[in-house]
């Protein structure tokens, strides 16, 4: 059950999105929900539709694992239809129920801000779905260099993200372990109110919060050992590096993103 | 002579303030020779863990001095070039790889010194090639099993090019596959490559691989020698709570009821010959 946590799930391949640098591939995510919020009528919903559906295509991920990763947020989906639905005013009245009512002008909010959210989740679902988490942290650090300056630590946090994830799966097998022997000793975790749930995380919690502790201060000293004294003089194994295909992508990016405000601006059907 | 890769003179230390009347290590002195393979071996508690954190500056002492190649572990600015110098291997795998992809965590080390791109593909090609896991240079780390998860830590301190190697009990968490894995790699690491290597352990088969054993027991050195040797002192070893090679055990009981042999016998085939000659005399 704790296997399927697709935090940041990443599916190697060698398409051209899978090869872009991932500091472009940020930037352009950036300059997507950019153009994805100042997007207002058909004409650039369809533009901002097609940019997404070209970019699934050429990555080869998939729609079903897009659509897999929706799940989680159609709660969120729903609610914001619903409230977009009903509090939204203008336009001729459709159905009156009392104090609810639905206008043509809520029917189109609800359609856009739906689309919207769905158009934002996939534009970063594909992000990470094709960069692998260094490259992505890797990636964070070095557009965030210049915050250095300001004295931002942007190396320890890169290191820290980095670390995080590279744990994730080590932590997940040991809550596995501790699971299986607080069951082996009677532990219920399934049954009950949601209260009693929660107090049978208590038995769990507190063994691998001091596993973790003792884990990093043991990882801590190992770094240590292996010379690490934060992010100066550090070079890196795989340098990134930008390539044509990245400038045609953020040319591109910037170009949509122009055209969809000025669309927006001039032709708001 | 060459001067000791690692010199350990006179340390004592203990964990904390109540406990420095029965410190863990108790006037320790010790040389490692460049180029030789020197097993410590003790009991739990026995100050073998504390003695090799000592070696790389993890952990100071509280009275005596640590000379790395020269340099005191006490001197804060030498300490990166003591952790470049001393390498160090812990007991659990997992706690010691930091990155999510095998060949990124072993470019780690070089990472941290500021070697240029080009040499660091190098030194991590080299290093898994040490271990012998060229074949899982993109897998992810937690995939792999503990023998493989510790190869692939020793990559990483290989990779950062020491001239001494410190392993605490790497074998400790493994599986009898795993640690036939980690010790043909760590033979190999010092007839091949000629790196200096201090293995700390429990197991007297592993003691027995070493060119030079140690033996800790209080904190104290209780015998240092060449395994062979070492392991005759039968009733000494026995005292400390260590058991001696079942070889050395069998000739020892020979020995008791009034049959001569010889008690150097590391090998089954050693140990074969040794009584076949008692009988036939």
């Amino acid at each position: 059950m704790l296997k399927d946590i697709t935090l940041g799930q990443f599916f190697p391949g060698h398409s051209f999105i899978h090869k872009l640098d991932p500091r472009t591939k940020l930037i352009c995510v950036v300059l997507y929900i950019v153009a994805l919020f100042n997007a207002v009528g058909l004409l650039t919903y369809g533009l901002m539709f097609l940019v997404l559906t070209l970019c699934v295509s050429i990555s080869k991920v998939g729609v079903k694992a897009l659509v897999r990763g929706m799940k989680p947020v159609i709660v969120i989906l729903v609610f914001t239809g619903l409230l977009n639905l009903f509090y939204t005013t203008g336009g001729t009245v459709l159905v009156s129920l009392g104090i609810l009512t639905i206008t043509t002008e809520g029917v189109k909010h609800a359609f856009f801000m739906i689309i919207r959210i769905l158009m934002l989740i996939s534009g970063t679902f594909l992000l990470t779905y094709t960069t692998s988490p260094i490259a992505l942290t890797d990636g964070l650090e070095l557009l965030l260099n210049p915050l250095k300056k300001v004295k931002v630590p942007v190396h320890d946090l890169a290191m820290m993200m980095s670390i995080a994830l590279r744990f994730i799966p080590t932590l997940i097998e040991e809550t596995d372990k501790i699971m299986s022997a607080q069951k082996a000793r009677g532990a219920d975790f399934e049954n009950g109110s949601l209260l009693e749930k929660a107090k049978a995380m208590v038995p769990l919690l507190v063994p691998l919060f001091v596993s973790a502790f003792r884990r990093a201060d043991e990882l801590a000293t190992a770094m240590e050992c292996r010379c690490y004294h934060g992010g100066e003089g550090r070079t890196r194994l795989k340098k990134l590096s930008f390539h044509t295909g990245d400038i045609i992508a953020l040319i591109f990016f910037v170009a949509l993103t122009v055209a969809v405000i000025v669309l927006g601006r001039f032709f708001a059907l | 002579m060459a001067e000791p890769i690692v010199k350990v003179e006179h340390i004592t230390f203990a964990y904390s303030e109540e406990n420095a009347k029965h410190p863990v290590l108790n006037d320790v002195s010790l040389e490692i020779e460049e180029g030789t393979f020197v097993a410590v071996l003790g009991h739990n508690g026995c100050g073998k863990s504390t003695l090799a954190k000592h070696m790389n500056a993890v952990l100071l002492p509280a009275g005596g001095k640590v000379y790395v190649t020269g340099m005191d572990t006490a001197d804060e600015n030498s300490w990166l070039d003591i952790h470049r110098t001393v390498g160090m291997v812990f007991q659990n795998p997992d706690n010691q790889i930091v990155a999510n992809v095998v060949e990124e965590d072993i470019a780690f080390a070089p990472e941290n010194l500021g070697v240029p791109s080009a040499e660091i593909r190098q030194r991590v090609d080299y290093a898994l090639e040490v271990v012998g896991m060229s074949k899982y240079a993109t897998h992810a780390p937690h995939l792999l099993s503990g023998g493989q998860k510790q190869r692939v830590a020793i990559a990483g301190v290989i990779a950062m090019r020491p001239r001494c190697i410190v392993m605490d009990e790497p074998t400790a968490m493994l599986d009898p596959v795993g640690r036939e894995e980690v010790l043909k790699t760590i033979l190999r690491l010092n007839r091949e490559e000629h790196t200096t290597v201090v293995l700390i352990t429990h197991h007297m088969d592993e003691a027995s691989l070493a060119d030079r054993l140690v033996v800790m027991d209080h904190g104290q050195v209780v015998a240092d020698g060449i395994p062979r040797e070492v392991f005759q002192q039968v009733e000494m070893l026995k005292s400390i709570g260590l058991t001696v090679p079942d070889t050395v055990g069998l000739l020892y009981e020979l020995r008791k009821v009034g049959i001569d042999v010889p008690l150097d016998a590391l090998s089954v085939e050693e140990c074969a010959d040794a009584i076949c000659k008692a009988l036939n005399r």
